[in-house]
């Protein structure tokens, strides 16, 4: 069994280091992911290339490093062979697998589906070019997933084809990565329950994907490695973010809101989480429901709709939780800057990973044409 | 601001409109400025009464108050022909 | 006899239109000849009627409301059970049940029973799975599909015909004749209780329902079934009545059987004109006509006590066929003070 860290999910530094130390690969999907992983120091065979945009530039490097390279399409099927001849290097290929696990949506536009046979057709494809050398197979079958049954039915799937593979060429697959998507402890919006009470537990997970290899065909001499390339079940939960409230006001309806010095410009996880909001200083026990506002001059922004909260007063603080996951990946650089990360260690020292912006940063790709450098406004 | 005669407000912040059957509850706060305003004191009078008591600021008591008075305003349990408004 | 003395936990107190089944429940446990007990009401809302029926609840208790989560839920039962020593809980909302499951070993640890049953019989009778249950215990169900997005609705036909079913995760089904009367039933429900929302082919005919209880081991303590009489527009029964039908059992006690089913439950069926039992719905506890039950010679409610505090219970093979129920409503009269308690100290 092997982790692999996945980057999109938060790519500081410092956080893919933690997870590079207790062992994990990198996951990247793109050049400047695989870039970012190997300035981390790791190395190229243990860089698992995922993403339907990959570069002749970056596929190059990756055929170089020995990097995993995970097929999303033919046409990069067709770009690796032809690579293949010219750098004269067997690429270490595998394919992603798209199927149906039961779960709505189906991530059907990234990579192979089983169910029609592209993915077999993909596999043989490889097989018969003798130039890229088959050493896994991938799947991705979507994010925050409340069933863990339909990883049972996305390991059959994946192990059938390895199967399949075997008797047909006696070719054995090195490993077979599942992807990641189980969920944190976050609530979705729309779930009547909170999911810290209701989303499976890493266990549940385990047990169903560790039974459905285990009695799966295959030939238990070979058993392929297990991949997971979890990201928001492992960050999402230890990342908080902290802010304080502008002001209180009245909606014209009487109801109660609050707008906080954060938004949806740091917090983009709100669009889809009623994260957990809480007062960072004593409060009594009379609340009221409230309304969540950022400070962006948009309709949108919003950090939840409607939160029994007691009553705020301007300066007080608060705490968002389980913000680990996808926001210092997604968030966006609008009408203001953003803020410092800390780390706080076992040791409870706290450590800065990321200074805040500042203007300068801000303009420092910036270039003025000559003629508006001058400007006469008096 | 004058709460209208026939809301009945108890000790645990109860509040009872019998002309529309409209019942809301308040914070022991609310149930001091309330008891206030019926004793038909105002805004200035209550003013002092509070920051004696308690330790605010003016400009935080202001706020609440406007606040308080404003939701009280729109549940109509305040006089609407008043002569002096708060 | 001396009757044995208990404090028991009950929610469910809305005995409205759409009844909870906690004030029959209650009424069952008033009758148990076994027990002495001591009502305590778990409301969630100030109106609920048996809050202030005090001559079947002798105190009751505000709870949070399920979306609050497990922990706030605990908190509140420790406070309430240290005042009150409870001995049994039983629960008897759909959307409580999860909460009170995970919490199972919490509340025996502070010396709470409850008879409820696990989380893989709850899930797998789940409306959702319904179909799954179907084939695995071989048991007719109508053809039903969970949906989670408005844009599957125009593709039900073929494989639907009109009217079907338009069901909540919880609670909530409607009838629908065409694709714009699914759309709405869809958003209104999927407002209130998320998706996915299950559409299930209609099934006409007229309505059995059993009420039955499992000791956990697959054997059946208790079953009656009845046939209703008279339906509300909300589809409850209104009238119904307890009837001999050995199909019906026969399908109960396997069912309980095969699945060890522990606690109460409910069962749903349709019987078409070719006579065939069509199962609509598994509900994970006592229903609200339980009374007839107990009227009919079955006391389940009482039965649960004795199986949660783990005393021996000699299952019931008969009771009195051709019993009814009929359902009235009834004001209560009742102060504003008291109103006025629940409402601001969340006791009463
Ligand atoms: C290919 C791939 N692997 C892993 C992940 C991580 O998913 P999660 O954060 O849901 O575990 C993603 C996220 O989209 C992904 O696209």
């Amino acid at each position: 069994m092997q982790f692999a860290w996945s980057y999109k999910t938060n790519y500081l530094n410092a956080v893919c280091n933690i997870f590079h130390q207790e062992g994990s690969w990198a996951e990247v999907v793109s050049g400047f992911e695989y870039d970012k992983a190997i300035d981390n120091g790791v190395a190229g065979s243990k860089i698992i290339f995922n993403g339907p945009n990959k570069s002749e530039e970056d596929l190059k490097k990756a055929i170089k490093n020995d990097s995993l390279i995970h097929i999303d399409h033919l046409e990069e099927l067709y770009s690796l062979i032809f690579l293949a001849e010219e750098l004269k290097k067997r690429p270490k290929v595998a394919i992603r697998v798209n199927m149906d696990t039961g779960i709505y949506p189906m991530w059907d536009r990234f990579g192979f589906n089983y169910e029609n046979g592209q993915a077999w057709d993909a596999l043989n494809k490889i097989m018969i070019s003798k130039k890229l050398d088959l050493v896994g197979l991938h799947c991705h079958i979507g994010t925050f997933m409340l069933s863990p049954n339909a990883y049972a039915i996305a390991a059959f799937k994946l192990t059938d084809l390895a199967i399949n593979i075997e008797k047909k060429y006696s070719h054995y697959i090195k490993y077979i990565d599942l992807g990641g998507g189980f969920a944190s402890k976050n609530t979705l919006k729309g779930s009547f329950l909170p999911g810290i009470d209701t989303n499976p537990s890493i266990d549940e997970y385990a047990e169903v994907i560790s039974s459905a290899l285990i009695n799966s065909a295959l030939n238990p001499e070979h058993l392929p490695t297990l991949i997971l390339e979890s990201g928001r079940a492992l960050i999402d939960d230890a990342g908080y973010l902290l802010g304080s409230v502008i002001a209180n006001k009245r909606l014209s309806a009487g109801k109660r809101a609050t707008i906080l010095d954060f938004g949806v410009n740091l917090l983009f996880t709100s669009f889809w989480y009623e994260h957990k909001i809480t007062p960072a200083q004593e409060f009594t026990h009379y609340s009221e429901d409230t309304v969540l506002y950022g400070p962006l001059c948009m309709n949108i922004d919003v950090i939840r709709e409607n939160i029994n909260l007691p009553l705020l007063n301007k300066g007080d603080q608060v705490v968002a939780h389980c913000v680990g996951a996808y926001n210092v990946t997604q968030w966006m650089q609008f009408i203001t800057l953003r803020p410092k990360i800390v780390l706080i260690d076992l040791d409870e020292k706290v450590h800065i990973i990321k200074d805040n912006e500042t203007n300068q940063t801000m303009v420092s790709l910036e270039k003025l044409p000559e003629h508006l450098k001058k400007i006469d406004l008096k | 601001m004058k709460i209208k005669k026939n809301i009945a407000i108890s000790d645990s912040g109860f509040i009872f409109n019998p002309s529309t059957g409209e019942s809301f509850t308040v914070n022991p706060i609310g149930v001091e400025i309330i008891t206030l305003l019926k004793e038909d004191k105002v805004k200035e009078d209550i003013k002092k009464q509070i920051l004696d008591k308690y330790q605010t600021e003016d400009i935080v008591f202001e706020k609440d108050y406007y606040d308080f008075v404003g939701m009280l305003n729109h549940y109509h349990l305040a006089e609407t022909n008043e002569e002096e408004e708060s | 006899m001396k009757k044995k003395k208990v404090n028991i936990a009950v929610t469910g107190l809305n005995a409205t239109d759409n009844p909870g089944p906690g004030v029959p429940v209650i009424r069952a446990l008033h009758d148990s000849e076994f027990f002495d007990v001591r009502i305590i009401g778990l409301s969630y809302e100030s109106l609920e009627p048996g809050i202030y029926m005090h001559d079947l609840v002798d105190k009751t208790y505000q709870i949070p409301y399920p979306s609050a989560g497990k922990e706030s839920l605990l908190q509140r039962l420790e406070y309430i059970n240290g005042i009150e020593k409870i001995d049994v809980l039983i629960p008897n909302f759909d959307a409580e049940l999860y909460s009170f499951m995970k919490l199972e070993n919490e509340l025996k640890y502070m010396g709470i029973h409850t008879f409820l049953p696990t989380f893989d019989q709850f899930e797998e009778r789940h409306k959702i799975n319904l179909s799954e249950f179907g084939k695995k215990y071989k048991i007719k169900v109508p053809f039903a599909k969970a949906i989670n997005s408005i844009h599957e609705i125009y593709s039900l036909t073929p494989e639907f015909t009109y009217p079907v079913v338009v069901k909540g995760k919880y609670y909530d089904a409607y009838i629908a004749y065409n694709p714009e009367q699914v759309l709405t039933h869809f958003n209104k429900i999927a407002s209130k209780w998320g998706t996915p929302i299950i559409i299930q082919q209609f099934i006409y005919g007229s309505e059995y329902n059993v009420i039955a209880l499992g000791d956990g081991k697959g054997n059946t303590i208790g079953a009656v079934p009845m046939r209703k009489q008279f339906i509300t527009d909300k589809g409850k029964a209104w009238a119904g009545i307890a009837i001999d039908e050995k199909e019906l059992l026969k399908m109960t006690t396997r069912l309980i059987k095969n699945t060890k089913w522990r606690g109460g439950m409910e069962l749903e069926l349709m019987k078409t004109q070719e006579n065939e039992y069509y199962l609509l719905e598994i509900n994970p506890r006592i229903p609200a006509w339980v009374y007839l039950a107990v009227g009919a010679g079955q006391n389940l409610p009482e039965a649960l006590v004795k199986l949660a505090l783990g005393i021996e219970v000699e299952p019931y093979t008969t009771f009195n066929v051709g019993k009814m129920f009929i359902r009235y409503s009834y004001d209560l009269i009742v102060d504003l003070s008291e109103f006025e308690q629940i409402s601001t100290y969340g006791e009463l």
